[in-house]
């Protein structure tokens, strides 16, 4: 075997080795690396009250509410199965709109509400002027973000 | 020790050129980079010009991001490039490790600025995108951290490359990390798809057809055709510029030993 031959060996079977390594590191963190978790996989979990966790799926339609101090807000995190109740205090990004993915930080109270300290939108992967999305949706064929909750 | 390129050059030439072997040789390669030089800065400057102009100012608003959504013509191309530009160091790197090529280290090095360049901007802009669109600069989501991950790796490389006195030690080394790194890209690519995160999926890499309308892909498409052109204008004028560089050393060095 030439020397050539022998590094292009050792190249060859030392990346195989990596990525197998990188494949078995990366599915035992699995848990681990997921964002945040939907209504439906929370329901399953022992919670502990100081636990902070991130919850995430799309805003249930008319689901808004907003407390008489002007700056509470309740709403509820769907995953077209189950649905949370989020409570939160502050400023709503741009993109919070009611069917759009969104991810909310904080803890689950012990009444079944999960009270958020931080709401992030989510965007979806569509980009399409307005007039292309009216369109969409006068012919029925709009998906809407049901994407987003998964 | 391995030869300068220019020895290569000169050893090389009298045989004849064998296939992809044939730009190996330093000599062809300036003949080559001599020869895509303008092409390459013409193709760049007219689609960065086009791809610009239509990006912002004829492409429609987009239906929930309004204008904000057109920094995508530089995220993207810019997540590309930095991709594409690993690939090719981490082939730079495979060639210079297996088959010792003159070139192959003269690439790479070559490379890694542009790529880490790329890299940055794709990370500036998707932060300054996400604080009015999601609300936040950063988040540790798998998607961010791996793109994050990618910039230190190849800051790596460049410390790598001239941390030994010895500057074949200090390739090797470089070429090996740039090999290990490659785990990398599909973690990045695949991030979205393997896990929840905040950044979304995939909209032109993917099986299904692109979900972005016709009118702000061209823009989109010009731009990465315009950060292409720009990165092989870079390599050629930083690979050139090198062999140049190892010229003057060595007639010094001749010059000195006189």
């Amino acid at each position: 075997m030439k020397r050539k031959h022998k590094r292009l060996l050792f190249v060859v079977v030392g990346m195989a080795a990596l990525g197998i390594a990188a494949g078995l590191i990366v599915s035992a963190f699995d848990e681990n690396l997921v964002f945040f978790f939907s209504p439906t996989e929370l329901q399953g979990k022992a919670l502990n009250p100081d636990q902070r966790i991130r919850i995430g799926g799309l805003v249930e339609e008319g689901s808004l509410a907003k407390e008489t101090d002007g700056v509470t807000f309740r709403f509820r995190v769907t995953d077209l199965t189950t649905a949370q109740t989020v409570n939160y205090k502050g400023l709503l990004p741009d993109l919070f709109r009611e069917g759009q993915g969104v991810v909310a930080e904080g803890k689950m109270r012990t009444d079944g509400v999960f009270e958020a300290e931080e709401v992030l939108a989510k965007h979806d992967e569509n980009y399409m002027p307005r007039e292309v999305a009216d369109a969409l949706k006068k012919s029925g064929q709009w998906k809407g973000q049901i994407e987003a909750g998964q | 020790m391995t030869p300068t390129p220019d020895e290569a050059a000169t050893k090389a030439a009298p045989r004849r050129a064998r296939g992809l072997h044939a730009f190996a040789n330093p000599a062809r390669f300036m003949r080559l980079a001599r020869a895509i030089f303008p092409f390459s800065a013409v193709i760049a400057a007219t689609t960065l010009i086009a791809g610009v102009v239509l990006g912002l100012a004829v492409a429609p608003p987009d239906y929930q991001q309004g204008d904000a959504y057109r920094i995508i013509f530089v995220h993207v191309p810019a997540a590309s490039l930095a991709m594409i530009i690993y690939v090719i160091l981490a082939l730079a790197g495979a060639a210079a490790l297996i088959w010792k090529h003159p070139l192959a280290d003269l690439i790479g090095r070559a490379s890694a600025p542009v790529g880490a360049s790329f890299t940055f901007i794709n990370l500036l802009t998707g932060s300054l995108w996400g604080q009015p669109m999601w609300g936040t600069w950063w988040v540790w989501d798998t998607r961010l951290t791996s793109m994050l991950i990618l910039f230190f790796v190849y800051l790596g490389y460049i410390a790598l490359h001239s941390a030994f006195e010895d500057p074949t030690k200090g390739a090797r080394a470089a070429a090996i990390l740039a090999l290990v790194g490659v785990v990398n890209l599909p973690i990045i690519h695949f991030s979205v798809d393997w896990w929840n995160t905040l950044h979304q999926p995939a909209t032109i890499m993917k099986l299904d057809r692109p979900s972005i309308d016709p009118s702000m892909m061209a823009p989109l498409f010009l731009m990465f055709v315009g950060f292409i052109a720009y990165y092989v204008l870079m390599l050629t004028i930083r690979v050139r510029s090198d062999i140049i560089a190892r010229r003057i050393r060595n007639l010094r060095l001749a010059q000195s030993a006189n």
